[in-house]
């Protein structure tokens, strides 16, 4: 386990330096690809950074990603495309989205299920509470002796 | 020596914390009152020793004592004063040493300020904080001792990350910690209610200045972090939901739903075993940040260093206490019945939305923090759930809890009917059907979103100032307004300050996700570059050396029309150790938004990679942060919320606590904040 | 029921967290998706000015190889670069060596000083067969069987007891 951590710090030791914003490469001619690109950029997640898209990050790797961006929405490909050309090479993982199937079913379904859950957990014994309980004696007294020592 | 003292303070303090956690209940069994306040000696000498034990940690940051390991590594003789005391929470071993602080003091100002609370209970309450004390202080002797000491002594310490010698980020972590500890005391009160096997609107009345409080300082916490990001960071965002941010939202929304529901269980005698479990809820997040950020079973970038055996323990720690106060919910819960009528109509069911929505939001924060491990637990591959997926559930959720959060304080209490209840609850669902559909089937949201939020935004504010008017009949009788504006009370200038808050951080985010204009482009001295109506000219860069970096320094002159407004100045840092690359952006803030320039890398001949942005109204987003803490602020001073046993002739004036709905609904309102 | 929700949400979250905890994980590595399928096509220039070019071709040789990305410029290259000898001495595996974004005499001069473990090399200078191979940083392992399908990746530096552990057990099943 030492071991292991010994080799995250070395790694770290490379890759700390990323922190700062991108503003090295040149923009597309077309302002409409360009725009398409960046919104697409946002939506990738940089591999050697933390929670980062590749839009925000300097990281080399980052920067090897929007090149690859641009080009291939110069060349005309779909979003759609350099989102799958990505995934091929480091899966689901780059998508800062994650996309819609089996394993994530739950994810996007979760404000949905979580509102029923709290509902069912806030109101759940609705019914049983209708009437309102009438006070026992001994809480009248509790009451009593309560307000009576803040006074 | 001094390093010895704290050891030796912090082990004292682990008796008195063990003597405080087991007296109160035995007392409480032997019907023993002098065992039974106990409790309140043994908080105030926790406290006494924590801080005797932060105290001489912080001596040895200030004197660059570097015998001792923690202030080796964290430290450096050449750092200012500022970074170097707030070095002493700025690591693993002291932040845990502010934790035991804060929960000392936590305890000690209960006993303080409680002391009209029954012995019995308030021996209870201050027995489970000193077993919050116990455990933080067992962690810390035994795997994050921060007196261990160095031999030899280096002659120069480790310094600090340079990223973190940031004002803002001096006072951040010190104020959420503050709220995540001030959580602690409504954890106490709501475990003691358990054993007690009772809650009444009186036990509400005491928890919700401590979960307002608490509350205050996470806003003011998590405000902080934000605004750091945004100008430290250099890349314009200001909240990423990163684990570590989420960990500190997650209390924030828990507390936010506890200060409401404590309100219905106070006026209605009703949602009482909700509102413990709220309470137990509120804290158990705040302990899964901490626990979050030291178990390195997620990555982020606030995480501390991390060593498995930390982790193993505070894991057990966090199963011991949250499975124990939720086994004991489980148990006790049923005789927490509510026995005032619950209409599930007007006041307190705008509050059940609010509660509603608040903690679904929480939970599905959670579970998009924790679904990446989910997926890798079971084998699934490796998802990351970022942003969008956070502001599709935003857009979902709290578009309804601010159509609520409108309603709610138009609304009377208890009367009402059903048709009335639908008017709440229907737009609010439709509200949040709409918003969902759109995020998810139009990718980034647009104009529809846009005008949503400003909808929304809008419809808060007007409702704000409706409910200011229609309580001092503006409508009906213009002429006594004035008197009626004087009758308000500070609790509901709190509570439509707050609300108001919101919706004017609504208004930030909405406008400046919209209407941001951004340029990336590559510069030459001289060049001018236009950006929603302000020209950036760019007079080239000069070289700078600063104590510990050498940066690029980029000049800005930015003008309007023909009027020079101001010139911007963006550097490039490098930092020399520990190595590292940030960017500094300048940011000039206008009435109508911030001008933001970053500096990039030479692209060639002179030119350089710049990116300019105007950002209109973002300053908004911070602005309705301090109206939301002002909104608490005022509410807490308002004397009915005090801290404390309420006292004073408002409350001998009421019949009973229990009976408290019958009374109308002009004191009624007073309480809502 | 309903008043043990709240307890059995915890139970769970306590079990992951502790599964997450206790298996041999580092939260940090992003695992590669290219395990099972054939390496990406490639043509790169060999670090030898009178070798052919490396292609995807010279990993079909009918016996298991390694590809390992590496870098002059990178630290932890250096840290497992006794492994990597040991890889190709004690072990005969054919290695070979991709220089990742490296000037290729600074490459070349990292070999030289360090010895030369590869049977074939190929220089990579923009970086764009590593992001065909999933590559984040270097070092990066890569095992490719006999047909030219990548069975394993070895993720960071091979140090300490990863060779042993992971890499060699990886190596014996597909011999």
């Amino acid at each position: 386990m030492r071991q292991v951590l010994g080799t995250i710090m070395l790694l770290f030791g490379l890759s700390v330096a990323a922190l700062g914003v991108a503003v090295d490469e040149k923009p597309l001619p077309d302002p409409a690809q360009e725009a398409q690109a960046r919104a697409l950029m946002k939506e990738i997640r940089c591999l050697v950074c933390q929670n980062q898209s590749i839009e925000d990050s300097n990281a080399d790797l980052a920067r090897d990603l929007r090149a690859i961006v641009r080009e291939r929405i110069a060349l005309g490909d779909s979003p759609e495309n350099v989102r799958s050309y990505l995934v091929d090479r480091y899966g689901d993982w780059v998508l800062l989205k994650p996309p819609i199937k089996t394993s994530t079913y739950f994810l996007w379904a979760s404000p949905f299920l979580a509102v029923l859950v709290i509902v069912f957990l806030l109101l759940g014994r609705k019914k049983a509470v209708a009437a309102p309980a009438p006070l026992s004696e001994d809480e009248e007294a509790q009451i009593k002796a309560l307000l009576e020592r803040q006074e | 020596m001094a390093g010895e003292i704290g050891h030796f303070a912090l082990i004292l303090a682990l008796f008195f914390a063990l003597t405080g956690a087991v007296m109160p209940h035995v007392g409480a069994y032997r019907k023993d009152t002098r065992l039974m306040a106990l409790g309140d000696r043994a908080v105030y000498a926790q406290f006494l020793m924590a801080a005797t034990a932060f105290g001489t940690l912080t001596y040895a940051f200030v004197t660059s004592d570097f015998s001792v390991i923690n202030v080796a590594t964290n430290s450096h003789t050449l750092k200012p004063m500022l970074y170097k005391i707030s070095g002493v929470w700025g690591n693993h071993e002291g932040s845990l040493l502010f934790w035991v602080l804060n929960l000392t003091l936590f305890g000690a100002l209960v006993s303080w300020r409680g002391s009209k609370l029954p012995l019995q209970f308030r021996g209870r309450v201050l027995a489970v904080q000193s077993l919050l004390v116990l455990g933080f202080l067992m962690f810390i002797l035994f795997t994050s001792n921060p007196f261990e000491r160095l031999d030899p002594a280096p002659i120069e310490g480790n310094g600090l990350n340079p990223l973190l010698q940031d004002p803002g980020l001096a006072f951040h972590p010190p104020m959420l910690y503050l709220g995540y500890v001030g959580l602690s005391v409504a954890f106490s009160f709501a475990v003691a209610a358990l054993i007690e096997g009772e809650v009444t609107p009186l036990w509400a009345r005491w928890v919700r200045p401590w979960a307002l409080l608490a509350w205050v300082f996470l806003t003011g916490g998590i405000a902080l972090g934000s605004w750091w990001a945004y100008y430290e960071l250099g890349w314009g965002g200001w909240w990423f939901w990163d684990p570590v941010e989420n960990a500190s939202f997650m209390p924030w929304l828990a507390a936010a739903a506890l200060l409401h529901s404590a309100i219905v269980v106070e006026k209605r005698d009703a949602l009482k075993s909700w509102t413990i479990l709220l309470a137990i809820v509120a804290f158990s997040l705040s302990l899964l940040g901490t626990f979050l950020v030291r178990s390195g079973v997620i990555t982020s970038v606030h995480a501390f260093a991390t060593d498995p055996a930390r982790g193993i323990f505070i894991l057990a720690f966090l199963a011991l206490v949250v499975g124990g106060s939720l086994t004991l919910y489980a148990w006790r819960a049923p005789k927490m019945a509510p026995s005032g009528l619950f209409g599930f109509v007007s006041r307190e069911s705008a509050l059940v939305v609010n509660n509603i929505f608040l903690s679904t939001f929480a939970a599905v924060v959670l579970v998009g923090t924790l679904y990446p491990l989910f997926v890798e637990a079971f084998g699934a591959g490796q998802i990351t759930v970022g942003p969008p997926f956070f502001e599709y559930a935003a857009a979902v959720l709290m578009s309804p809890l601010i159509v609520a959060l409108g309603l709610g304080p138009l609304l009377a209490w208890k009367r009402g009917n059903i048709g009335r209840a639908a008017q709440i609850v229907i737009p609010a669902l439709v509200v949040a059907a709409v918003a969902g559909v759109v995020l998810v089937w139009q990718t980034s949201g647009g104009f529809v979103m846009t005008a949503f939020g400003l909808g929304l935004a809008a419809w808060l504010i007007a409702s704000v100032l409706l409910e200011i008017a229609s309580r001092i009949r503006l409508f009906a009788a213009p002429g006594k307004a004035m008197t009626g504006l004087k009758k308000i009370t500070r609790a509901q200038w709190g509570m439509s300050m707050a609300h108001a808050g919101l919706a004017v951080i609504l208004l930030g985010i909405t406008i400046s996700e919209a209407f941001t204009s951004e340029k990336l482009v590559v510069m030459a001295p001289g060049d001018t570059a236009d950006v929603a109506g302000y020209s950036f000219t760019f007079e080239g860069v000069a070289p700078v050396a600063g104590p510990n970096f050498t940066a690029v320094r980029g000049f800005f002159t930015v003008r309007e029309g023909d009027a020079i407004l101001t010139s911007l100045t963006p550097e490039d840092r490098v930092y020399a150790n520990p190595p590292m690359n940030t960017t500094e952006a300048a940011i000039y803030p206008l009435f109508s938004g911030d001008l933001y320039a970053v500096v990039g890398e030479a692209a060639g001949a002179g030119r350089w990679s710049v990116r300019l942005y105007f950002k209109p109204m973002i300053s908004a987003i911070w602005l309705g942060a301090l109206m939301m803490m002002i909104g608490g602020i005022l509410s807490l001073s308002d004397t009915r919320l005090r801290i404390g046993l309420p006292t004073g002739k408002k409350q001998a004036q009421k019949p009973s606590a229990k009976a408290a709905p019958k009374t109308g609904p002009k004191t009624v309102q007073g309480a809502r904040a | 029921m309903k008043r043990f929700l709240p307890l059995g949400i915890v139970v769970f979250l306590v079990a992951v967290f502790l599964g997450m905890m206790l298996s041999d994980r580092n939260p940090n590595e992003i695992d590669s998706v290219l395990i099972g399928r054939p390496a990406p096509a490639f043509s790169i220039d060999s670090l030898s000015a009178d070798t052919p070019p490396l292609t995807e071709a010279d990993l079909k040789t009918g016996e298991p190889v390694l590809v390992n990305f590496f870098a002059s410029w990178c630290v932890p290259c250096r840290a497992e670069h006794d492994s990597l000898m040991e890889l190709a001495g004690r072990y005969r595996v054919p290695l070979i060596g991709i220089a990742y974004k490296n000037d290729p005499a600074k490459a070349v001069g990292f070999l030289n000083e360090l010895g030369n473990p590869f049977s074939k090399t190929g220089l990579d200078l923009d970086g764009r067969v590593g992001i065909d191979w999933g590559v984040s940083g270097v070092p990066e392992t890569f095992l490719i069987d006999g047909s030219g399908v990548i069975r394993y990746r070895h993720w960071g530096p091979i140090v300490g007891d990863s060779l042993e552990a992971r890499l060699l057990p990886e190596l014996e099943a597909l011999r």
